[in-house]
């Protein structure tokens, strides 16, 4: 068989088109870069990120952060409060939203009418107006800061700061934490270990009441034996100062509820779709076996109906981690305000949203993975 | 239905307990509602959906309403009448809907444009909207004698419809887009957003799926990038990083820059929703379509995308909505949309620390929610119109 000539050929062709793919990426990039270094350069601002080091002018609320450390301090804090938002929030929408989600299929037609208003309206209003609302109407109306409620004298609370009791470590608090994160570990061993156990003898392995003793009781002995460095610490008022305790900002708690309260919505309808996803016939081979109610959920529809919920509660995780940016408007001083006031001073801001774009990476890179492995561990086999 | 609030004591009791709670809402909700000062909205009505347009120009703003208004109309008929033909064709009865279901679909709407004419201080705006409505009936009217090269094209009544909105509003010396604000333009960034996204993103999932490897990782990359990063960086950067990309001192303006951020960030969702109709499509179809000799971009552009599109129809309605709701977050990079006019009205001086937020942020959520929501049961019509997940 003759070859075809090469400009008929189909491996030419293909070369030849991902190399002028790749040739006009490039060279779009090439140009585009080329005009930002000299943009930057002209308007004395500059090219790489040696800006990081210079002090920041920037005042971030509760914190002992000082204008004059450096922006790559400062966008640390703001990643530090990104942080706070997503790890406290995620666990707190996945169990309203469950609930809620279960409320919507209950028999009680309140119950599920009520579930019901709950999500139609909340999902159909921008995030950024319910992190407005909660701010100002709920918020907002805390008693001003030079003037705080003091309920039970173990909260503090303003409309700048909420503040309950805390703890307080002292010195030995390092080891303390050493000790801590070994009794995780001696958990973890247990608990497998109760597993294989209850495989190979078909007894309830107690698993969780196992490996929580163990953790309980090896943390109590290293508390004593450290010395009790930890202690509670319970907000004192000293004129407008709060010292001790534990608590946040006020903009924090907004943002917490709104997003919450939005992204459970969101869930609420994911998890019933799945629950509904379930063929029928599962229901029904449960109720022929007599299993109750309740141990029908538990055994039979709950496991099935998590394995179809997962990816798109992993997409909601995500949309949560993303929606914290809209802080912004009500001055939380995550890392997307940071950027903006660091932008606001005049620092570069190329190099400053590509910061903050590749913080945001992260974080959705994380969640991805960390619930990824969760779902290929549920993935049936075959699939 | 109603007989399982009593059924046993824990129904009962949650009966009981969800009860109290739903009569304490609805009634701190009546009482609000009675004792609420709609001052501030009806002084600035104007300044919320239009922000702060020349009020002398606002018969451009009409004159576009109308152009939409009439094309919206044509369009609606123009497919009807091709699925008329289309069934009288293939021999099939045709189902005309009646007028009374359109009012069953779309009653929200109309029910919120009563609601925001109530605001008004004069009776012209209410006169303006019956002007339109009568536009739209005579349009759909018109369109029985639309001829039929026309209605097998309707996208050009589509386009025809835009560029005379665009010129109404722009054309000799018209009011340049800087100052289209307020709710029009929560309104404009969504469609405009999604239009020009959709080529982009068509052609992305393209690329996703193509077996060049360069092309293929370049497309991945886009599209993963662009989905891991919240939208408000890109505003960002379309606020103060694209300048940068443009030699010399020309200067984009913000509402041009946002708009090409918010279509690159809508671009990679919509390649996603793409993808997954792409993956919708049997096999069985393409190859078919090669056995009858069908090149692959004519597979692509006659087999396998027509059937791609209409299964993710309720995706791309889903995506929509989520622009639709995104729209609000221009106001960070200072683009005056609803929420931010409302915002603004609260500082004004007659009106300033009154607590006057309780009521005018959920008069902005108002709008937004009747619009997700009437497009949300849409969305959900035509999935079950169309069949989609059903086992």
């Amino acid at each position: 068989m003759k070859r075809p000539p090469f400009w008929r050929n189909i491996r030419v062709i293909r070369a030849a088109l991902q190399i002028v793919a790749v040739a006009v990426v490039v060279g779009a990039f090439l140009y585009l870069g080329n005009n930002l270094r000299n943009e930057l350069v002209a308007k004395g601002l500059p090219t790489d990120f040696s800006f990081l080091s210079q002090p920041t002018g920037v005042n971030i609320a509760d914190s002992d952060f000082d204008p004059a450390s450096p922006v790559w301090r400062a966008l640390l804090v703001g990643i530090k409060n990104t942080f706070l938002l997503v790890i406290v929030g995620i666990p707190f929408l996945t169990i309203l939203g469950t609930l809620i989600g279960v409320a919507r299929l209950s028999t009680n037609w309140l119950v599920a009418k009520a579930a019901m208003v709950y999500v139609e309206t909340l999902r159909n209003i921008p995030p950024l107006l319910i992190i407005l609302f909660v701010f100002n109407a709920v918020i907002l109306q805390l008693p001003p800061p030079r003037d705080p409620s003091t309920p039970l004298d173990w909260f503090v609370i303003s409309n700048l700061k909420i503040t309950g009791p805390g703890f307080a470590a002292s010195s030995g608090a390092g080891a303390l934490l050493a000790i801590a994160l070994f009794a995780v570990l001696a958990a973890v061993i247990v608990g497998i270990w109760r597993t294989k156990y209850s495989e190979t003898t078909g007894h309830h392995s107690h698993r969780v009441l196992w490996s929580l003793g163990v953790f309980v009781a090896i943390v109590l002995v290293g508390y004593f034996l450290t010395g009790r460095p930890v202690s509670m610490s319970f907000p004192d008022l000293d004129g407008r100062v709060i010292t001790g305790g534990f608590g946040g900002l006020g903009s924090y708690f907004a943002v917490l509820i709104a997003l919450v309260m939005y992204t459970a919505s969101h869930v609420a309808e994911i998890v019933r779709g799945s629950i509904q996803a379930v063929p029928k016939g599962q229901t029904e081979a449960a109720n022929a076996i007599a299993l109750s109610g309740f141990q029908r959920l538990r055994y039979v529809i709950l496991p099935q109906a998590f394995r179809i919920a997962l990816p798109p509660i992993i997409n909601q995780y995500l949309n949560f981690a993303k929606n914290t940016s809209l802080a912004i408007a009500i001055g939380f001083t995550e890392i997307t305000l940071i950027t903006f006031q660091a932008i606001g001073n005049g620092y570069p801001a190329p190099q400053l949203i590509l910061l903050l774009m590749g913080a945001y990476l992260l974080f959705s890179l994380t969640i991805s993975l960390l619930v990824n492995i969760l779902n290929r561990r549920l993935q049936l086999v075959g699939n | 239905m109603k007989k399982n609030l009593f059924s046993n004591w824990y129904n009962s009791l949650l009966t009981v307990v969800f009860g109290a709670f739903i009569l304490w809402v609805v009634y701190s909700l009546v009482k609000y509602l009675i004792g609420v000062d709609t001052e501030i909205i009806r002084v600035n009505l104007r300044l919320y959906m239009t922000g702060r347009f020349p009020s002398e120009q606002l018969a451009r703003l009409w004159g576009a309403i109308y152009v939409a208004t009439a094309t919206v109309a044509l369009f609606a008929r123009a497919t009807v009448r091709n699925a008329q033909m289309k069934a009288t064709e293939a021999g099939l009865d045709f189902e005309r809907s009646h007028w009374t279901d359109v009012v069953r679909r779309f009653w929200p709407i109309g029910a919120l444009i009563l609601f925001t004419l109530s605001f008004t201080q004069t009776i012209t705006p209410t006169l303006l909207t019956l002007v339109a409505a009568a536009i739209g009936l005579a349009a759909y009217w018109l369109g029985g004698m639309m001829p039929k090269w026309l209605i097998h094209r309707s996208w050009i009544i589509v386009v025809a419809g835009l560029v005379g909105f665009y010129a109404v509003l722009v054309g000799f010396g018209g009011v340049g887009w800087d100052l289209w604000q307020g709710f029009f333009v929560n309104i404009v960034i969504t469609v405009a957003g999604i239009s020009l996204a959709f080529p982009l993103g068509l052609m992305l999932a393209l690329g996703r799926r193509s077996t060049l490897p360069a092309v293929r990782v370049l497309s991945v990359t886009y599209i993963e990038f662009l989905r891991g990063v919240p939208m408000i960086t890109l505003l960002l950067m379309g606020a103060f990083a694209l300048g940068f990309l443009i030699p010399g001192d020309f200067q984009f303006s913000l509402f041009l820059r946002l708009l090409i951020a918010i279509t690159l960030f809508q671009s990679a969702y919509i390649a996603e929703v793409v993808r997954g109709g792409l993956q919708s499509v049997p096999k069985g179809q393409i190859e078919a379509a090669q056995s009858v000799g069908l090149s692959p971009w004519k597979t692509m552009r006659l087999v396998v995308l027509p059937q791609a599109l209409r299964n993710v129809i309720p995706a791309m309605v889903g995506q929509f909505i989520s622009l639709f709701k995104d729209t609000t977050l221009v106001f960070i990079v200072g683009l005056l949309d609803l929420l931010r006019a409302v915002q603004i009205s609260t500082a004004q001086p007659e009106f300033f620390a009154q607590g006057l937020e309780a009521v005018v942020l959920p008069f902005a959520a108002l709008y937004f929610w009747v619009g997700s929501f009437v497009m949300s049961r849409e969305s959900r019509r035509l999935e079950k119109k169309l069949g989609v997940g059903v086992r």
